[in-house]
């Protein structure tokens, strides 16, 4: 039993990691008060950006997670001029970034099908690695899944111990007594917006030049949706959204060990549970209206118009 | 940074300007993506907005593909007046075909002409239902309507996608992931030989005339407008913002349904993986585009349609990827979000003086 549940945990942590990527940066732009639908469409910018790069420079996934980090960000670039300059609809705004995102990434992945990329080794972690069954689940991964403990860290460092967290917090809260304080609400937001969009980017690129490491058009399947709905799931807390990335990574995984495991469910759907399980996962948090109400940005999807 | 100051009053000619103005950017872009791909700008647009029309088979072409974009986008228009967010019209639409398309199978070799109009309405049912449910957990339990109604259209996807390989599947399909052909009973007819245009776009120009006479006429579209913009003078005159939820999603629901049978009940005339290019997405820009008017929808669903067939044409004719679809979809939503920042907002009139003094040096040195 022990052997099959090995490969098993070990690989939930991968197949999470993009999640956990979408879910953090989500989670900072939404405690700012703005809540970005598009982080389906950043993470395929991300994806295909990043792939491409990885492809045609031969620098590797790490060349591939910077250029899908800068790609992501621009995408997150044209949501924060439409819904923070601009004032448009958070909403609206974020759902049009994910149907440009679709059609971009599959218009410029168009001429990537063909390729693919070697992706990562794991890289065991001294002593660490060793330790039995543990060791072999957590620190025998690839770098990237390092790095996404190491942000998770620093954004629940930041958020509860920085004057940064505590003002990110004051212009989600109440962006107009934070501009009446004399402090950048605007500038803020563009920076939490463009952090999550880094997020997603890398995200997507961990898709296409690690896990995969293909370009498919739609490879997403929906995850930056999941990473919106985990935010919800977490209540805004980081420590809650890597519990969360793991149980659905877990759930992505469990599908194709299934036969394995003689469960006799048909593929396709296996395939339904992660996004039936997103709804009764929102369902379950949002019942509670006192619990989303404490934890809930205040602002949260509202513009603000400094000036207006 | 803040370059726009409020109005005092929306603008109205903004309102209509507007999604002309971003068709406008569009196509600017989209000349500039042409020229990076060597390709004529001119002859692109051509091969994009003319070539599709200049035959019967094309027009009937446009009217098969703006008739779902329609019907979808009309149900769309009332909740995104409330507010109300359905963006899994895509997956109320395969669940419209799935159950209109389970009911051809149940008729299947009876030759009851009782057939067709038991699949159009399983079809509504099927999407109602499918639209119902979000309602249920938004009014019930507090679930956001955006994230729910997604995440359901993935599980649709699926259904269908076992459904078709699975128990439904054609046995003597060669293993294809497809139910058997509808017999003629079961799929509308068709309205001119050669074409592929059919029935079911009477369906469409119904629920045209009963949206607009519902938008006009109705205390409930009175209610359901008032909801979005002003939830607590709703609230103060009665208007339930849980029936406003209710009505918009299972409505919207319903709509998408009736497309979703439309399009198997009739271009493609069996269940299969490919019943929709999206259409249940790009319903959501025709309801933007169109104002969220009955009659706008109608202009923005074929100029959508439009946007499908050139780029059929484009792959054909060019070269380009049929993807260059989606990219020009998702411009004009941006195009259309940025303009329409201007209906409430105008740019701020600088109030440095040397900068007044330098405005009319502007148009002397274009003039020249």
């Amino acid at each position: 039993m022990i052997d099959h549940l090995i490969p098993i945990l070990a690989g939930t942590l991968a197949a999470a990691t993009p999640l956990v990527f979408a879910g953090l940066g989500e989670l900072v732009a939404e405690k700012s008060g703005v809540i970005n639908l598009g982080v389906e469409g950043m993470m395929l910018i991300g994806a295909i950006a990043g792939f491409a790069f990885a492809t045609q420079t031969g620098g590797g996934a790490g060349a591939g997670l910077i250029a899908g980090a800068a790609a992501g960000t621009l995408a997150a670039t044209l949501f924060a001029i439409l819904s923070l300059s601009l004032g448009a609809n958070q909403a609206a705004a974020g759902l049009a970034l994910t149907i440009f995102g679709i059609g971009l990434s599959a218009f410029i992945g168009q001429s990537f099908v063909s390729y693919s990329l070697p992706g990562l080794k794991p890289l065991d972690i001294p002593l660490l690695s060793d330790i039995p069954v543990i060791g072999r689940i957590l620190f025998h991964q690839d770098w990237v899944v390092y790095l996404s403990w190491a942000v998770a860290v620093i954004v629940a460092w930041v958020l509860a111990k920085t004057r940064l967290g505590l003002l990110l917090k004051a212009v989600g809260e109440s962006p107009e007594s934070a501009h009446a304080i004399g402090y950048p609400v605007i500038a803020i937001r563009y920076g939490a917006v463009l952090f999550g969009g880094a997020m997603a980017g890398i995200a997507g690129a961990y898709l296409s030049t690690v896990y995969t490491p293909l370009w498919v058009q739609n490879m997403s399947a929906g995850r930056g949706w999941i990473a919106v709905a985990l935010v919800v799931f977490a209540t805004w807390k980081p420590g809650r959204l890597m519990l969360g990335a793991y149980l659905f990574g877990g759930m992505t995984i469990l599908q194709l060990h299934a036969q394995g495991l003689g469960i006799r469910v048909p593929s396709q759907l296996m395939s339904a549970i992660p996004y039936a399980a997103t709804v009764l996962v929102l369902v379950l948090i949002s019942r509670d209206r006192k619990l989303l109400q404490l934890n809930l940005p205040a602002s949260l999807g509202k513009s603000f118009m400094p000036g207006g | 940074m803040h370059l726009l100051e409020p109005r005092a009053n929306p603008s109205v000619i903004m309102r209509w300007a507007s999604p002309a103005l971003a068709v406008l950017l569009t196509l600017f872009v989209g000349s500039l993506l042409f020229i990076a791909l060597k390709k004529d700008p001119l002859e692109a647009f051509r091969v994009f907005f003319i070539d599709p029309l200049n035959s019967a088979y094309g027009w009937s072409e446009l009217l098969l593909k703006a008739s779902p974009l329609i019907l979808i986008a009309q149900g769309l228009a009332i909740g995104f007046k409330a507010r109300i967010y359905n963006i899994g019209a895509e997956g109320q639409l395969i669940m419209g075909a799935i159950f209109g398309g389970g009911v051809a199978l149940l008729f299947e070799g009876t030759g009851s002409s009782f057939a067709l109009p038991a699949m159009v309405l399983a079809g509504a049912l099927g999407g109602a239902l499918w639209g119902a449910l979000p309602a249920l957990l938004k009014t019930r339990f507090n679930a956001e309507e955006t994230l729910t109604t997604l995440m359901l259209a993935y599980v649709a996807s699926f259904l269908l996608s076992w459904l078709v390989s699975g128990p439904w599947k054609d046995p003597g399909g060669m293993n294809f992931p497809q139910t058997v052909m509808f017999a003629a009973t079961s799929q509308f007819s068709m309205l001119a030989d050669g074409l592929r245009i059919n029935t079911s776009i009477f369906i469409t120009l119904a629920a045209v005339a009963a949206f607009y006479l519902f938008t006009k006429k109705s205390l409930l579209a009175y209610a359901i407008t008032v909801g979005g913009e002003a939830p607590a003078a709703a609230r103060y005159a009665g208007f339930s913002s849980k029936r406003t939820v209710w009505f918009a999603l299972t409505l919207s629901g319903l709509t998408a349904g009736l497309a979703g049978i439309a399009e198997v009940a009739g271009p493609i005339g069996q269940l299969n993986l490919n019943i929709s290019p999206g259409y249940g997405y790009a319903a959501i820009i025709v309801a933007w585009i169109g104002r969220l008017h009955p009659v706008g929808i109608v202009g923005a669903g074929l100029l959508m349609a439009l946007l499908y067939l050139g780029g059929e044409q484009a792959q054909l004719a060019l070269q380009l990827p049929a993807a260059i679809t989606g990219l020009f979809q998702g411009m004009l939503l941006f195009f259309l979000l940025g303009c329409d920042a201007f209906i409430d907002y105008r740019l701020r009139r600088r109030k440095r003086r040397a900068v007044v003094a330098t405005k009319p040096a502007v148009p002397v040195q274009e003039a020249a």
